[in-house]
């Protein structure tokens, strides 16, 4: 076994004990805009998306690319907005009074 | 990939890790979306001067591509109203698992260029994602009414086992014969298919649970791609998603009182639930004046609202009746169940948008003790979650799932569109119980009229 892959064997370790204890004491009234965060975090796929429609070759590649593309700028934009949006209520200084 | 990509892309992740650590704490939440969104529009505008994106042609498709999905989703995104988030969630979460299905097949393509390590965790990646793609899709149609029942196929179990099967040996075909490319379709195909037979059959009160676990396998999903790729950004970012969205799927089964394996291995029985449903004829109905004097001269109210009260948009006039029977010198609590609402999460969210602050909402735990010192317990929109059956009828199918004790008020009025079941079908003992009382009526009408008569009082 190489060194590089001893070495992303370390990172997949770190990276699940990293997501198990960052989330371990999540309060119940989180959870909704929590899964929608994590949600927008994987979005970092559209990075993937980018390269792998830059290197298509042929016209079938493209397409399967630029849908890609397509969903996962969904998958960030969507997850984004619709997070930031419920966040918003959570700051503790919008203490609007009903008139 | 230049020094200067690699470094940026170290910068997301952290920013990313750093955004979702913040999320996990009210007071820091909006501070982390933000951090990670940074981190993110660093990260898509440096790959955007990679040198190896192929040729001018495919910078316009994706620049293209982009600025579609953009619209569509900053406009669905802003649209669409609190009450509906979850589906939302399901839908975009369902494109990230999509788009990381397309690029494991991508990358399939190119195989002369990839060692068997490689291709194996492509495949593994398209048939997550696959999965998690048409599962998603379903979980938005079941949450949006789109899909109203439960369907349950003959031999459901043994036609997943046999999808499972199916997808598993052409994968393997794959690995061993990467140049047959034809198989990659049929391969795709059988994974998103799965996705549906396995979502399919779950009921809508499941799907949040679903929903978080379809978003864990996604994150799985851009993990393996990153692998693929080689892009450690895509490898942590994944990998962390796909945990903690593991810890948060457990969690929320956790709060819903639920077996993960039996949400997604078995529907609740029918035959029970029509079993308890002999007695209905003990409902005492009652009307908005009598109800109003009930609550106006009360010393302590609790209001436990569900997905009803959404449904209804009674949350606005809710906190207007609220705020009116505090200028009576009323108490006025709010007692919300974990899963009032269609996840862990939501109501807090919509009561919180109808401007009801933080510090008279108390969940489960800390509101169920304070029942027996309290006049009145409006229940509005909920069913499942006060149904004393999970107390005391082992043969109910919600049997065991923590609820709130309203029952031990002195007076329970409930406000309730019909007399239909709850979401989880089973029929509700409290409405037959000799202190309740029941309002019938649009949640929202039956509100404004109570404010209505409460102020001339």
């Amino acid at each position: 076994m190489s060194y590089g892959m001893i070495i992303i064997l370390y990172l997949i370790i770190l990276a699940i004990f990293t997501g198990y204890e960052m989330i371990g004491r999540v309060p119940v009234i989180l959870h909704t805009p929590l899964m929608s965060g994590t949600n927008f975090i994987h979005g970092i796929i559209l990075i993937g998306a980018m390269i792998a429609l830059g290197q298509a070759v042929n016209p079938l590649e493209q397409i399967i690319g630029f849908f890609a593309v397509l969903i996962a700028t969904i998958n960030v934009v969507g997850g984004y907005v619709v997070t930031e949006r419920m966040l918003e209520m959570f700051k503790t200084d919008k203490k609007t009074t009903n008139p | 990939m230049n020094n200067m990509t690699q470094i940026i892309y170290l910068a997301t992740t952290l920013l990313l890790l750093l955004g979702l650590k913040k999320m996990s704490s009210p007071k820091t939440a909006m501070n982390g979306i933000v951090l990670a969104g940074w981190g993110m529009v660093i990260a898509i505008l440096v790959t955007f001067f990679m040198p190896n994106l192929h040729g001018f042609v495919n910078f316009e498709l994706m620049i293209a591509a982009m600025v579609i999905g953009a619209v569509i989703a900053w406009y669905s995104g802003k649209k669409v109203m609190m009450i509906q988030i979850p589906q939302m969630i399901a839908l975009y979460n369902g494109m990230g698992g999509g788009a990381a299905s397309a690029i494991a097949i991508l990358e399939l393509l190119h195989y002369e260029n990839s060692s068997i390590a490689i291709r194996c965790l492509a495949l593994f990646g398209a048939m997550i994602g696959a999965i998690s793609f048409s599962g998603s899709i379903i979980a938005f149609a079941k949450l949006q009414d789109i899909i109203k029942r439960e369907i349950v196929l003959p031999l459901h179990q043994i036609l997943n086992v046999t999808l499972i099967a199916a997808s598993i040996i052409l994968a393997l075909y794959l690995l061993i014969f990467p140049d047959q490319i034809f198989f990659i379709l049929p391969f795709f195909l059988i994974a998103s298919v799965l996705g549906l037979t396995f979502t399919l059959p779950i009921g809508g009160a499941n799907m949040p649970v679903v929903i978080s676990l379809f978003n864990a396998m996604t994150g799985l999903a851009v993990g393996f791609n990153g692998f693929v790729l080689n892009n450690p950004a895509l490898m942590v970012a994944g990998i962390v998603v796909g945990a903690s969205g593991t810890l948060l799927t457990q969690l929320m089964a956790k709060a819903m009182n639920k077996n993960i394996l039996s949400i997604l291995f078995s529907t609740l029985s029918k035959s029970v639930s029509t079993e308890s449903s002999a007695t209905t004829d003990n409902m005492k109905s009652i009307e908005v004046d009598d109800t109003a004097i009930m609550m106006a001269y009360a010393t302590k109210v609790i209001i436990t609202p569900g997905y009803g009260m959404a449904v209804a948009q009674a949350q606005h006039k809710i906190s207007e009746l609220a705020h009116q029977l505090e200028q009576r010198g009323i108490a006025v609590k709010f007692g919300i169940h974990p899963v009032a609402g269609r996840m862990p999460g939501h109501m807090n969210v919509l009561l919180a948008e109808a401007g009801i602050s933080y510090d008279k909402i108390f969940d489960l735990d800390e509101i169920n003790p304070e029942f027996s010192n309290t006049d009145v317990a409006l229940v509005i929109g909920a069913n499942d979650v006060v149904n004393p059956a999970a107390i005391n009828e082992p043969n109910s199918p919600i049997y065991g799932m923590p609820v709130l004790n309203v029952s031990s008020a002195k007076n329970v009025l409930v406000i309730k569109r019909g007399k239909g079941k709850g979401f989880s079908g089973v029929e509700n003992s409290l409405f037959n119980m000799d202190n309740v009382h029941m309002l019938y009526g649009d949640g929202m009408n039956v509100v404004n009229r109570l404010v209505q008569v409460i102020k001339n009082l």
